[in-house]
């Protein structure tokens, strides 16, 4: 099957201290794949090259002809001089219907909020307006960058529940960056660990037993990923885990 | 140029012929050119506020008295020449900022070097009979018919292109990764406004003059954000507000034999200050 978006030995970032290196990869029609690592790994970073709005020191990539995307950025801050009710927000960039926009909220779960100034939502109503805008215009990948940052744990929940019927609904692809594996995990086809490189790849079964799994989260990233290995894997090492450091390892790319 | 510009009162008081065309009538063309200047300057304004580019709109306009220079020295008509700098400073502010140099200080050497270098040049053009205060404030009573000409085109292709592109320059100026993702260049959108900046700044010199210009921009769109709950509505109405000052102060200039261009710019300043009621009643609406 083509990929719909795929980049090959991207580098980014200054030559002494690349961000990003060496990496490679692609998404296929209807997948779900997972970004995860640690902080400043350069998750939102691929994201940001893969839609162009950064360019690679070297590598290529490469978007289907015609590719509809719909991204969902980590944040947006909107300039409060700016006023822009949650309606005509749907309507960037491509003017759409009352039908279509009304449809779209209910699917991201933000039912009525039409009239309301996007200033005035809260930050879960915020994230549900930013899909519903992504989710117009039949997108064929949805781009998602920490889409659930600031969401109670059912709340995240529900936003990756949603995720999974909308993929099931549009028949989209979704790459998403996330920290809260222990949540993603079951709506993730595969899973691709980043940390400057890319250290493994794999449905999440395969990833969660690779070494270099193992070592990047035997690092005390802390958080999220040091409780899901916790709970999943009853390795209590979260005290001892600061003494082996991580180093790279390239044995799983 | 000088008799140029002394031309409109020869106009009026030495041909009265029967049926006199209504241009010929000073105010009536001072009215349009404040009118004209204002349907760009308001709308154009909105992205200047939400883009946070006022410091970039004085560099531009304050350009334009270099051009101002150059036309005298050159012996060529105003407009061209003021448009001619005023693009030049906005495409060089344009790069700059791609390399992520316009902040705040680079701006600052070049808004306030660009008004001392075209102050410098024109007394060394035009000689002390050139009065620079024309071209600082603004002279709209001495408005031609070619320069009527060249406010309406020039107010026209600036309303124009923000028609065109408005969804475009929307969603860069909202977010230019989601811009990205749409498949719109932010770059490109940022070079149209500026484009559109200097059009603008060549249109309104002559009403409010290059030291004002900013205003007409900045203000009109901030008193319009209290009332407006679109981008589309505070366009209209800070085209509204800009429009409204600009007869307005025409009026009160008339009324009290005060400069036009800083008499337009205190009714903007009065408007605003009245929509701040508003503006507290839009935050506590939420």
């Amino acid at each position: 099957m083509n990929a719909l978006l795929s980049a090959t030995g991207l580098e980014f970032g200054p030559r002494a201290a690349p961000v990003l290196r060496d990496v490679s990869i692609s998404v296929a029609p209807g997948e779900i794949v997972t970004l995860v690592g640690p902080n400043g790994s350069g998750k939102s970073t691929l994201l940001r090259l893969l839609i162009g709005a950064l360019a690679p020191r070297r590598g290529k990539v490469h978007r289907a002809r015609g590719l509809r995307i719909g991204y969902v950025p980590q944040s947006l801050v909107l300039d409060a001089s700016l006023p822009i009710t949650v309606r005509r927000f749907l309507d960037l960039p491509h003017r759409v219907s009352d039908a279509d926009a009304a449809a779209a909220l209910e699917q991201s779960g933000a039912t009525g909020l039409e009239g309301r100034q996007m200033a005035a939502l809260s930050g879960g109503q915020f994230q549900r307006v930013l899909l519903a805008r992504a989710v117009l215009n039949r997108p064929q990948i949805l781009i998602l960058d920490e889409p659930t940052q600031g969401l109670d744990q059912p709340g995240q929940a529900a936003f990756y529940r949603r995720i999974a019927t909308l993929r099931r609904d549009l028949g989209c692809a979704v790459l998403m960056v996330s920290h809260e594996l222990h949540v993603v995990m079951s709506a993730t086809d595969r899973v691709i660990c980043l940390n400057g490189h890319v250290c493994c790849e794999g449905t999440p079964e395969v990833v969660t037993a690779a070494p270099a799994w193992r070592e990047l989260f035997g690092t005390g990233t802390g958080g999220q990923l040091a409780l899901y290995r916790h709970e999943h894997d009853h390795a209590h090492e979260a005290g001892g885990a600061a003494h082996h450091h991580h180093h790279h390892s390239h044995a799983e790319g | 140029m000088r008799t140029r510009l002394a031309a409109p009162r020869i106009t009026i008081t030495t041909i009265p012929t029967p049926k006199a065309d209504m241009l010929d009538d000073f105010l009536i063309r001072a009215g349009l050119a404040a009118l004209g200047t204002a349907m760009a300057a308001g709308p154009l304004g909105c992205f200047v506020v939400w883009r946070r580019m006022a410091y970039f709109g004085d560099a531009t306009s304050h350009a334009a008295i270099l051009g101002v220079a150059l036309a005298l020295g050159q012996g060529i008509a105003v407009f061209p020449g003021v448009l001619g700098t005023a693009l030049a400073m906005a495409l060089a502010v344009h790069a700059l900022s791609g390399r992520g140099l316009a902040h705040d200080t680079v701006l600052g050497v070049l808004s306030h070097g660009a008004l001392a270098t075209g102050i410098v040049a024109v007394a060394l053009t035009g000689g002390v009979r050139v009065n620079l205060e024309l071209y600082l404030f603004g002279d709209v009573l001495t408005v031609t018919r070619s320069d009527l000409a060249w406010i309406w085109g020039g107010a026209a292709l600036v309303a124009g292109v923000l028609a065109w592109r408005w969804r475009r320059l929307l969603t860069a100026t909202l977010s230019p990764d989601l811009a990205h993702a749409s498949g719109i260049a932010p770059r490109r959108e940022a070079l149209v406004l500026t484009l559109l900046l200097a059009a603008v700044v060549a249109v309104a010199i002559k009403v409010v003059g290059a030291l004002l210009i900013t205003a007409l921009l900045v203000i009109p769109a901030a008193a319009a954000r209290g009332a407006a709950r679109t981008p589309e509505a505070m366009a209209v109405l800070a085209g509204g507000a800009a429009a409204l000052s600009a007869l307005g102060g025409l009026w009160v200039a008339q009324w009290l034999d005060t400069p036009v261009g800083p008499s337009i710019v205190c009714v903007a300043v009065t408007l605003f200050a009245g929509s701040l009621p508003l503006r507290l009643l839009a935050g506590t609406r939420g």
